[in-house]
């Protein structure tokens, strides 16, 4: 697969705040690149410099083998993490507003089908719900029929419908071999549409692969969940004193035990005659490998 | 520059205009309701007070004229000789003056001019040769209309770029654009067409509006008038776009644009002479586009002034523009 998009050696500072520090990735053609990070993280400054927003202040960036320039700018499809549309206009006029911007663009009935916008097509932009207002925004990005498109925090603040809507007109975009750079705080919608994910920390890539090559790579172990009760504890106390094949995390209301030999875990378990009834085993998730790489304090 | 692009973003920008209907009927409303409130406040001979220009005078030549009292004297160039008698013609001067040449003027049909010549006449001034001169009073609101539509052009050219682009730039709209092809000269193009079209056709409108509900004095050229008009909206769009260039909040453009239009709004001469101002008032003043338009206007409309007589201020609003326009272009920044 050809590399759509090189980055090289990235730096953005602002101040003394190093936000982007030395980020090198490439983003191969038909893939959708999940860039994942906690607040502060870098990721959205180094999205800007993707768009060509902002201007890096050391290292390269090359669509296509050449520097961000107007073919880069017609052919690529931006949504912001937060955009508003002038005041007093309906959705088509955006829509055509947009389109007369760029010299190639898609088919405006097409479009409004695959983002389903025909129910609020007359209506003023400022109107919108939270979730007729991101298909706009995402419409809006594919005005150009671009070749990439970037999506910053699609479907923060969306009820869960609404978001799983969303992920729909993505997998659309998907099957039609565009390349999506997706920034997202959501680790299953990272894990639902990402080819291969970047997580950053401090301006810097600390991980980098596909999902599940990330999570075998992380972890061999599963998860076994109990809900606390009144002896529960004492009992795995007296289990933890002796030879287990588990390591046990205290939640407010949880008990956790990740163990990579679920059958021998469940039978000390009941050795210990503690209760099954709550028992709940999952895999590894995202969410695990970003609380394990990025830590679980909280972030200003 | 893509003509495509740049007519796209003006009709949007025409299009949120016109639909904020609010923003619309203040925009017409506003000066009418300035210039019949001040067409009825100043009807009446409340106001009247008697106003001699004198030219030439000095300690050398004084008479006991000078001195009486209720009279105000204003001292004007030999080279506003002319003005000067149009203004005893409109009785705005009861009486004017040349002390080297011992002659005055007054209208023939003016109760000041005739009182202020008995008063001459007995002290010290029994020499002086009387020249007489004829035409219509031109009442307050007369003189008040020509500033009265340019200040509601300044304000409509001034917040409506400087504080639009600003919103534009706070909540996003910008930062979208410029992911656009869109070239910074299409986009800020497209808001100057914008804001000068409406300006002029709303400016019209309350023009027409005025005179169907008052009546006023024009006598020069609707031509002429509309060249005034229309460059200065031009100027004073191109000012807007100075705060337009890089101010992040709404609250500091509101600021900028009052510290902008408030001076203007006083010193350019809309309510006002500025005759009786200390001189260097009177020359700051003509740093203000709307001084220029107020007092091009005005003659266009009062005295008929043609082409060449407002050439000093159709010039001085054309390098306004030019200046501001530069500035404008060249400090914007989308984000």
């Amino acid at each position: 697969m050809s590399s759509i998009l090189q980055v090289k050696q990235l730096h953005k500072q602002f101040d003394q705040l190093k936000a982007v520090n030395g980020v090198s990735f490439e983003v191969d053609e038909g893939m959708c690149l999940g860039l994942l990070g906690p607040n502060g993280a870098g990721k959205t400054t180094t999205v800007e410099m993707l768009e060509a927003i902002k201007t890096p202040d050391k290292g390269t960036i090359q669509y296509r083998g050449a520097p961000l320039n107007e073919a880069f700018r017609n052919k690529a499809g931006i949504m912001f993490q937060s955009t508003a549309l002038q005041d007093f206009i309906t959705v088509r006029e955006s829509l055509e507003l947009f389109q007369r911007l760029y010299p190639e663009v898609s088919e405006l009935g097409q479009l409004i089908e695959d983002c389903a916008l025909g129910d609020f097509l007359d209506q003023e932009t400022a109107s919108l719900s939270g979730g007729q207002r991101q298909r706009v925004l995402l419409a809006i990005a594919l005005v150009n029929d671009p070749d990439i498109i970037f999506l910053d925090e699609p479907t923060t603040g969306l009820d869960p419908q609404a978001r799983h809507n969303f992920w729909r007109l993505i997998h659309k975009i998907k099957q039609k071999k565009k390349t999506i750079v997706l920034t997202t705080h959501y680790m299953d919608e990272a894990y639902e549409l990402c080819d291969k994910i970047i997580i950053m920390d401090h301006g810097e890539i600390i991980a980098e692969g596909s999902p599940r090559d990330l999570l075998s790579k992380h972890f061999n172990d599963v998860v076994i969940k109990l809900q606390k009760s009144d002896d529960l504890e004492s009992k795995l106390m007296s289990l933890e004193d002796g030879q287990i094949t588990m390591s046990i995390t205290r939640h407010e209301s949880w008990i956790e035990m990740q163990t990579s030999d679920v059958n021998q875990t469940v039978k000390q378990l009941m050795e210990a005659e503690i209760s099954l009834s709550t028992m709940q085993i999952r895999e590894r998730t995202l969410d695990d490998l970003f609380l394990e790489l990025t830590g679980k304090e909280l972030r200003a | 520059m893509r003509w495509q692009r740049f007519l796209s973003v003006l009709k949007a920008r025409d299009r949120e205009f016109v639909r904020d209907r609010s923003a619309l009927a203040w925009n017409i409303i506003f000066p009418l309701l300035i210039i019949i409130g001040f067409a009825y406040a100043f009807t009446g001979d409340s106001l009247d007070q008697y106003k001699v220009g004198v030219i030439h005078q000095s300690e050398e030549n004084q008479i006991s004229f000078y001195s009486t009292q209720y009279i105000h004297f204003i001292d004007i160039d030999e080279a506003e000789a002319t003005p000067a008698i149009n203004k005893v013609k409109r009785h705005q001067l009861d009486m004017l003056l040349n002390v080297d040449q011992k002659r005055y003027w007054v209208n023939d049909s003016s109760p000041s001019g005739y009182m202020l010549e008995k008063v001459l006449a007995g002290s010290g001034g029994e020499s002086y040769q009387k020249q007489q001169v004829q035409g219509e009073q031109v009442r307050y609101v007369d003189w008040l209309i020509p500033g009265v539509l340019g200040m509601n052009m300044m304000f409509s050219a001034l917040f409506g770029v400087g504080y639009v682009v600003v919103r534009y730039r706070k909540n996003g709209v910008l930062k979208r654009l410029k992911a656009t092809p869109l070239s910074a000269l299409e986009f800020l193009s497209a808001q100057v067409v914008s804001r000068l079209w409406l300006i002029m056709a709303i400016t019209s409108a309350v023009f027409v509006g005025c005179n169907l509900l008052i009546g006023f004095t024009m006598v020069g050229s609707y031509l002429n008038l509309f060249l005034v008009y229309a460059l200065g909206a031009f100027s004073m769009i191109s000012m807007g776009l100075i705060v337009a260039a890089r101010v992040k909040s709404e609250e500091m453009a509101g600021g900028l644009l009052n510290m902008m239009s408030w001076p203007m709004m006083f010193l350019s001469g809309v309510w006002f002479s500025l005759e009786g101002l200390h001189p260097w008032v009177q020359k700051l003043a003509l740093i203000f586009p709307l001084t220029h338009i107020t007092e091009a206007a005005r003659v266009i409309m009062l005295d008929g002034a043609g082409l060449v007589s407002i050439l000093p201020n159709l010039a001085a609003l054309l390098v306004m523009s030019i200046i501001f326009l530069l500035l404008g272009v060249l400090l914007f920044r989308w984000e």
